[in-house]
């Protein structure tokens, strides 16, 4: 079992807390990537999950990933609830015995004392339709709050994980919102309060949670975004068909993340179109599944690469 | 004789899964030792988050020496057959012995099985038991291709005699069996060496690990009933809540919260609601005004400061989650308070489908209005008011409450309906016309309620019988064989009578109503052979006319099922089918019908008499008691003529020469067979 580190002090800030989540997670070996440069809804979309969670490679990342869910805007009126918010993402494949040992350990790092709190392991099951994925799991509670998901993929793109990844995913804003005492997440300190200028979360925040509110629910042109969804759709389509074999180069060379970045764009129109509430229950369930062909594709593509395992036609 | 000790310790087991968990345990491995020939004298399992935990006692040492005797082919039989019982009994010809029988000569075998050691049995057992262990859904990790609830991570398996414990040696996948487990994740994580069943569980206990789920419950419930009493409050009895939280806890430690004054005045539901499905919490009530004043929730450990960090984190996100359950209530209740009202929400309502072909919830509620206002003078009900509950029973479905919490359908509707200025009995149906939502579920019994409880499975049924998606064996996705029920229960419960083929007419649906009858006619056996009616005597008063009124249906066949019990009921149905019998190959033969009743004065014997006069008697009960639906008087008046009718069959011979005599006797016959069949189709009962 890992040994613990302990850090009693408390953080102070929003930032401290993401900063001694990277420490940590570096310190336990895994590559500290940064945010993926797309819109997308969570973490888990981020390639450094989906895709290499497939395949036989060993892999262990972590990363902050901001993350976007229109429908969720509130104007920065709402104590809980963004449009555009924080998560971090740890992947480790295969799944380490002590992995649950682990994340115990992030949370003390981020100044959760063990012996004063109420940590619980309590049942979920996560499946993302869009991904084609789903594994099993649980949230962890802190006192009744749910920190974070703790899930081992069982499922990516409509493969088998061999070997399984586990994966943590924690939600910043509400976890910092519970270390720091604050009511509000407007009024959380970004940086160190007593720092020459010091930042709240709104400062921050605040203007573009209003602005991109707005937008979301009622300026965005839905028939730009659904043409950009039909465009991305197709591009991630003709980039799979490409042959395998690049002329110029005279290499092999399988485009899974260009085609992937396609799906990625796809699925974040689908959730705009959604915001702007044009998209009827019945269109929903058919949206979600030309979402998941898509990423079912990228996801057949990748294990045709070498980060995916392949490893030279047999034939 | 040895004790069995094993514990399978994972990552957290779902709570949910563990009590059928260790029932599974159990009966694996009990029943694979038995196999084996390894008896026990008792054995018990045990569930906690984290470990799977089974105790056998009284365990033999070894299995048995067992000595088979295998009766083989003649002993001059063909070579080939000779061979393949060698075969198949693993032995050679020098093995056999040969027999003088009554058969002649016959080959026997002796087949021996030497005993086996325990360990090594139950080493086999485990293992299969590892690997093919029923959980619900379970998963693999790391590398490896085990499959388990969660990560396995160890495997506990000792035998206990009295000179000491020893590990029974099996590998599964990379893990070693041991004589180690572990106690609490935070309180005492370290490892503990165990050598029986006593010592595992006390050392557990001093582990902070209550090992037996029933111990935990009951200091649950002990701990939380005792604070909320201290308090003058009480705690809101749930069953199921409390299975689960113990699922959740190796160290149950009861913590008693506040609610903040701002969510006092929520409608107990939807704190009660809340807490449970969101935070797992208990409600505690003030028994004097029923109102949720407090929490108990139950963290897994003690700390320094008695929980009081835990209580305030759980406070907190408690706040948080009534913050939204207050912001829906206020908005709703503004909607419905509204110059509007409701109508805002059964609007809304055309936009949510109900089924693709059967329209949105919008239409649906339109042909609930007409038919709750048709049912209305059935049911006992003002029209009007049974039109307009319809109207918005269904309109909390767009409120932000019930998005938010699906389970509070109907129930806000009554809120809200009354926020709305709407009569009690409108708002109660919003309520009640779900009802009843299983076998044992109350029925309404509201006028206004049955109204609309009974045109929302009316239409349901017609609706999807018009469109073909009848329920086939076990695949019932619609749940039509829970409206039929509903529409039984409320008709029979509430004494109605309610038209079947009449209502189907007026649906809006083109359902076939005999065929939809049919299925209630079906539906409402299953329901009477519960109660012990039997099927026959359903299928003697389906037969019957209006057989659409379910209620008249009811009564008629528990009448006739009563007096079928009885010796003269029973005695008088065989006098009938002879009767039958004989009229039926009377008139087989010929082109008459024996139906005009006979006369007394071609009567001869006194017992022929006799049958007249009681006819008579019986007729003159029957008749006016079947008008009024009196079918107790009618079928105990049928009975009493068992005597007089037996009499009669023991006394004269119904074929003499005298043609006059013997179709009088015929006829005579067939009155008996009328006034029979006025009460029931006696034909179709069995025996």
């Amino acid at each position: 079992m890992a040994k613990v580190e302990f850090m009693s002090q408390t953080p102070r800030s929003f930032q401290e807390i993401i900063l001694r989540l990277q420490s940590y997670w570096a310190r336990q070996g895994c590559a500290i990537l940064q945010p993926y440069d797309m819109e997308v809804g969570a973490g888990t979309f981020h390639p450094a999950t989906t895709l290499r969670s497939l395949g036989d490679q060993h892999w262990a990342a972590a990363y902050v990933q901001p993350s976007r869910r229109p429908t969720d805007g509130r104007y920065g009126e709402n104590p809980n609830r963004l449009q555009h918010y924080y998560q971090y993402q740890a992947l480790i494949k295969p799944s380490p015995p002590n992995l649950q040992e682990l994340y115990l350990g992030s949370l003390e790092a981020i100044g959760v004392d063990m012996d004063l709190h109420d940590i619980r392991f309590v049942e979920d099951d996560w499946e993302s339709p869009t991904l084609g994925a789903w594994g099993l799991g649980w949230e962890v509670w802190c006192d009744g709050m749910e920190v974070s998901q703790f899930t081992y993929f069982q499922q990516v793109g409509g493969h088998d994980c061999h070997p399984v990844s586990g994966e943590l995913t924690y939600g910043l804003e509400r976890l910092a919102m519970y270390i720091l005492g604050v009511d509000h997440v407007m009024d959380m300190p970004f940086n160190d309060p007593d720092a020459p200028i010091p930042l709240s979360y709104g400062d921050v925040f605040k203007q573009t949670e209003e602005e991109y509110a707005r937008w979301n629910f009622d300026v965005a042109n839905t028939e730009v975004l659904l043409r950009h969804f039909e465009e991305a759709e197709a591009e991630c389509k003709a980039i799979i068909e490409q042959e395998h074999m690049d002329p110029k180069t005279g290499k092999r060379i399988v485009m899974a993340h260009p085609a992937y970045d396609q799906a990625i764009k796809a699925s974040h129109m689908f959730n705009l179109l959604d915001a702007r509430g044009v998209i009827s229950v019945t269109e929903r369930q058919a949206y979600i599944g030309r979402v998941r062909a898509l990423t079912k594709m990228c996801a057949d593509a990748f294990v045709q690469t070498a980060a995916g395992g392949w490893t030279g036609d047999a034939a | 004789m040895a004790d069995l000790l094993i514990e399978l310790f994972s990552e957290e087991i779902p709570a949910r899964m563990q009590a059928r968990a260790a029932d599974d345990l159990k009966k694996l491995m009990t029943d694979g030792m038995v196999e084996a020939g390894l008896t026990y004298a008792s054995a018990a399992a045990f569930a906690t988050p984290r470990r799977l935990c089974l105790t056998v006692e009284g365990l033999l040492d070894a299995s048995p020496r067992t000595v088979e005797e295998r009766k083989g082919p003649k002993a001059d039989a063909p070579e080939k057959a000779i061979e393949g019982f060698l075969r198949g009994a693993g032995l050679t010809r020098d093995d056999l012995e040969e027999r003088d029988t009554p058969k002649g000569k016959i080959l026997f075998a002796k087949i021996t099985k030497e005993g086996r050691p325990a360990a090594e049995i139950i080493a086999e057992v485990l293992e299969q038991t590892i690997r093919n262990f029923p959980w619900p859904k379970s998963m693999r990790w790391g590398s490896g291709s085990l499959k388990w609830v969660r990560p396995l991570q160890s495997i506990l398996c000792i035998l206990s005699r009295e000179d000491g414990a020893e590990v029974v040696p099996l590998e599964v996948e990379g893990f070693a069996s041991g004589n180690v487990t572990y106690g609490h994740r935070f309180l005492a994580p370290d490892a503990i060496t165990v050598s029986s069943f006593d010592d595992y569980a006390a050392k557990l206990k001093r582990a902070f690990v209550v090992l037996d789920p029933a111990e935990r419950r009951d200091a649950i419930w002990n701990d939380a009933t005792n604070m909320a009493f201290a308090s003058g409050l009480e705690v809101v009895e749930d069953a199921g809540l409390l299975a689960e939280v113990a699922g959740l806890v190796e160290w149950p430690v009861v913590l008693m919260g506040r609610i903040g004054d701002d969510f006092l005045d929520l409608p107990p539901e939807v704190l009660q609601t809340s807490m449970k499905e969101h935070q797992k919490f208990f409600s505690v009530r003030n028994p004097k005004t029923g109102r949720i004043e407090k929490f108990v929730t139950v963290a897994n450990r003690t700390t320094a400061d008695d929980g009081a960090t835990i209580l305030a984190g759980n406070e907190k996100v408690l706040s948080a989650r009534l913050a939204d359950a207050k912001f829906f209530w206020d908005n709703d209740l503004r909607v419905a308070k509204s110059d509007e009202g409701m109508a805002a929400w059964v609007e809304n309502l055309q936009n949510v489908t109900f089924h693709n072909k059967l329209g949105t919830q919008a239409e649906l509620i339109e042909r609930m209005a007409v038919l709750a206002r048709e049912l209305a003078p059935m049911v006992g009900a003002d029209a009007d008011e049974a039109e307009q509950a319809a109207r918005i029973a269904k309109a909390d479905l767009s409120s932000e409450m019930v998005y938010e919490f699906p389970e509070l359908q109907g129930l806000m509707g009554r809120y809200y309906a009354i926020a709305a200025g709407m009569s009690e009995e409108v708002a109660a149906a919003s309520e009640e016309h779900y009802a009843p939502l299983g076998p044992s579920d109350d029925v309404p019994t509201a006028p206004v309620s049955i109204a609309v409880a009974l045109a929302e499975k009316i239409d349901k049924l017609t609706g999807f019988w018009a469109i073909d998606e009848k329920p086939t064996g076990s695949k019932d996705p619609f749940a039509l064989r829970r409206a039929a029920l509903g529409f039984i229960r409320t008709s029979l419960e509430n004494d109605l009578a309610i038209p079947v083929r009449e209502v189907v007419g007026s649906s809006a649906h083109a359902a076939d109503a005999e065929d939809l009858l049919a299925f209630l006619h079906d539906r409402l056996k299953v329901y009477l052979k519960d109660q012990g009616i039997r099927h026959d005597i359903i299928d003697a008063c389906i037969a019957m006319p209006n057989n659409d009124d379910l209620t008249l249906l009811v009564k008629r066949a528990r009448a006739l099922s009563d007096t079928l019990k009885t010796d003269d009921g029973e005695n008088l149905l065989q006098a009938f089918k002879r009767a039958n019998n004989i009229l039926s190959q009377a008139e087989a033969g010929s082109n008459i019908e024996y139906s005009h009743g006979g006369d007394i004065k071609y009567a001869e014997e006194d017992v022929e008499r006799a049958l007249f006069k009681a006819l008579d008697a019986a007729e003159a009960v029957i008749a006016p008691a079947m008008q009024s639906q009196d079918f107790v008087t009618a079928m105990s008046a049928m009975a009493s003529l068992r005597p007089t009718l037996d009499a009669f069959f023991e006394g004269v011979q119904i074929n003499t020469d005298n043609d006059i005599v013997r179709r009088n006797r015929l006829n005579l016959l067939g009155r008996i067979r009328t006034l029979c069949a006025s009460v029931a189709d006696l034909t179709k009962i069995d025996g």
